[in-house]
């Protein structure tokens, strides 16, 4: 017993050591990439394909000799999707960790909710998270490759402006990613001469939206728009089909998933959306730029892990913007990694090309999206 | 002065820490949230060690502290430390409003009432979005300033939260040798016979209640300010119950107890981290192992020991041949 005692005694004491010491016996050459992703919770979709990516090309990078000698170490904290938890996390990748680079942040919640400790800390952080307000004002220190929202609602309207559309029923949840689609489609709608005559919402929890539709059926609507993720926008494409309604429908880039379609069902044949090209890589033209690209990273997902997704290309995206910057700046120095990011020109990445400049943090087009028809149950590249 | 000791030695710990560590982030990074969970839990255990009235919804008090301090400032430009005031004097009125009906309540039923007031206050949170900016949150307060000094950096934030944190603590310790403290633990023992005593129970108990949620209403103002960040999952019905385990598990109706239930309950998920998958499972287990064997709390459980040991002695420098 007295052993016992004396063996805690110890215990403890050595474990205060570990809390005190220092932790920087590091060798000095590594590029510390660290990464905070909702890898559980119900971001898990969108964290989980994300860790992946990253994960396969730093082991892949670091097999190959590393950034120009820099082998990379990777630190990683799961959020569960809690902006309080992105919050500590990115604390203790700045103060404890002490990386070079973050790149992470899952969802819109969580990097908006980081900005102001990565500006303050300087250190350069690539969001991959849909909102536009992440970089927009422009923030010194924060990049982000995923497409914004208001791309998305961007590109919906213009392909209604080619079909003469004139008039749209709005649908959303009340998700954050649903909230900022809706935002942006009331306030874009009147630059493309589109009129909303019907803004209805549901509960993404809701299993049925007859009641919602029902109203806009009444409307003298062209078009229904639907932005939500998860299994509510599957639920409203079904019940279009059960009303019988006849318009078309939109979704947005949040359905981009094969899980959509294999809920919808039947129902989901016609719906358009706009999506990154990674789903009908296939489908491109052979003259496209991207074309290799996105063939090989398919092939390195699902060779590993199975199906692939565009969220996890948002990562490699993220990765290999600062690899090449890294390589670009010759150095790791935090200040000039961040200035090469900004330089990045022509990058061919899953989500398209990426051309940054210091008013611009996210460096897409809005021909990085592709307009995508679902046709038998699979996608099909319109333009 | 032997009363305090206790206190003189935690406070010496507290103030020499950030002079031998100013960069640790276990001392001026993970300390601040330490130091903000230690005011919530020594203003719960006010509540719920002393008087006995349970609540699950201390998380509100401390949420709308917080969003009065970033809703006030913000959208209406407000003085931060007015605002905290304003804050707190509208947590004051609601609790008290809240004290009458809600404290009639007892065991279960109390329970239910302010774990319903908990989540009636979360879900606010994040559907009344024109005002609390819904489920994203609330950034860029204005950062608190003393006398023209703007407390920016984490070390000038450790001596802030530090002198609060050790404020309350001290506050709590003289309730429980006051007259008042006497009242609340006669209350706590047996309320009829608390009020055979002429101690009207109904208003002790209303008055540690508004006492309860002013402390953490301003901790929640100081917690917004810190973090520069307030969204509604930080006020949870999760965090009340981490709340309620801090209390508990440092030993209910002790103040050191809620102070020491708070620490390791913020430093073990940071020490579990490099566990990965683990640490939640590693985190429950030392929670229950520490339930089991003392059930009575971890610093009350130590603190018998140590004075049975001491007595023991004494008793045997006595008896024994000197």
């Amino acid at each position: 017993m007295r052993f016992c005692k004396n063996l805690f005694a110890i215990l403890a004491i050595l474990s205060l050591i570990g809390l005190f010491g220092n932790h920087q016996a590091m060798a000095k050459d590594t590029l510390k990439i660290g990464s905070f992703l909702a890898v559980t919770g119900p971001a898990s979709f969108l964290g989980d394909p994300e860790l992946k990516t990253l994960q396969m090309y730093i082991e892949e990078i670091n097999a190959n000799g590393g950034v120009d000698g820099h082998k990379i170490e990777f630190v990683h904290y799961d959020t569960k999707g809690k902006a309080k938890e992105a919050k500590n996390f990115v604390n203790r990748l700045i103060k404890k960790d002490k990386v070079d680079v973050i790149i992470g942040g899952t969802t819109s919640g969580n990097s908006l909710a980081v900005i102001d400790i990565v500006q303050k800390a300087e250190v350069p952080f690539i969001s991959l998270a849909g909102s536009i307000k992440i970089v927009e004002p422009v923030k010194k220190w924060v990049f982000k490759t995923p497409h914004t929202d208001k791309m998305a609602a961007e590109k919906i309207f213009t392909d209604m402006k080619k079909r003469g559309i004139k008039k749209v029923a709005l649908i959303t949840g009340n998700g954050g990613f649903d909230k900022s689609g809706r935002a942006q489609c009331l306030a874009l709608a009147p630059e493309y001469g589109i009129e909303i005559v019907a803004d209805e919402k549901y509960d993404n929890a809701d299993t049925d939206m007859t009641t919602q539709l029902t109203k806009i059926r009444a409307t003298d609507a062209q078009a229904i728009v639907n932005f939500g993720f998860g299994k509510a926008p599957a639920i409203v494409a079904k019940n279009i089909k059960q009303l019988g309604i006849k318009l078309p429908v939109y979704e947005s880039h949040g359905v981009a998933s094969k899980k959509f379609i294999e809920l919808a069902g039947d129902a989901a044949n016609g719906i358009r959306l706009p999506a990154a090209a990674l789903i009908v890589a296939d489908q491109l033209p052979a003259d496209d730029p991207q074309k290799k690209v996105l063939l090989s990273y398919k092939k390195k997902f699902e060779e590993k892990y199975g199906p692939v997704s565009t969220f996890g290309g948002h990562a490699y995206d993220a990765l290999f913007i600062t690899v090449d910057a890294v390589k670009r700046a010759g150095t790791i120095d935090r200040a000039k990694i961040r200035d090469e990011i900004e330089k990045t020109k022509g990058f061919v990445g899953t989500g398209g090309i990426f051309n940054m400049s210091p008013t611009d943090h996210l460096g897409l087009s809005l021909d990085a999206f592709k307009m995508i028809e679902i046709e038998n149950g699979n996608w099909k590249l319109l333009y | 002065m032997k009363r305090l000791s206790g206190f003189v030695l935690f406070s010496a710990i507290c103030l020499i820490l950030p002079l031998l560590f100013p960069d640790n982030y276990y001392v001026t990074v993970v300390g601040l949230t330490i130091f903000i969970n230690i005011i919530l839990a020594v203003s719960l255990n006010l509540l719920m060690g002393y008087a006995g009235q349970i609540s699950l919804g201390h998380a509100a008090f401390f949420g709308l502290g917080a969003y009065s301090s970033a809703i006030l400032t913000i959208k209406y430009g407000l003085n931060p430390w007015i605002a905290m005031l304003t804050g707190a004097a509208f947590v004051a009125g609601l609790s008290y409003v809240l004290s009458r009906p809600i404290l009639k309540l007892k065991g279960h039923y109390l329970a239910m009432a302010t774990l319903g007031l908990g989540i009636i206050v979360h879900i606010f949170f994040v559907q009344a979005d024109e005002l609390t900016g819904g489920p994203d949150g609330i950034s860029g307060l204005p950062s608190l300033s003393i006398m023209g000094m703007a407390i920016d950096s984490d070390l000038k934030w450790y001596w802030v939260l530090c002198s609060c944190m050790l404020l309350s603590v001290l506050f709590s310790l003289n309730i429980a040798d006051s007259r008042a403290g006497r009242a609340l633990s006669a209350v706590h023992g047996s309320e009829i016979a608390a009020q055979m005593m002429g101690i009207d129970t109904a208003m002790v108990k209303s008055h540690i209640f508004v006492f309860s949620a002013l402390m953490a209403s301003f901790a929640g103002s100081l917690f917004a300010h810190q973090q520069d960040f307030v969204s509604p999952e930080s006020f949870s019905f999760f965090f009340s119950i981490e709340l309620v385990t801090m209390v508990v598990l440092g030993g209910l109706g002790s103040t050191f107890g809620a102070v020491i239930g708070a620490f390791i309950l913020s430093i073990l998920p940071e020490v579990l981290i490099v566990f990965e998958d683990f640490e939640v499972l590693i985190f429950g287990a030392i929670l229950m192992v520490i339930m089991i064997f003392l059930p009575e709390g971890l610093f009350v459980a130590l603190k018998n020991k140590v004075a049975a040991f001491v007595a023991k002695r004494q008793e045997e420098g006595v008896d024994g041949p000197s």
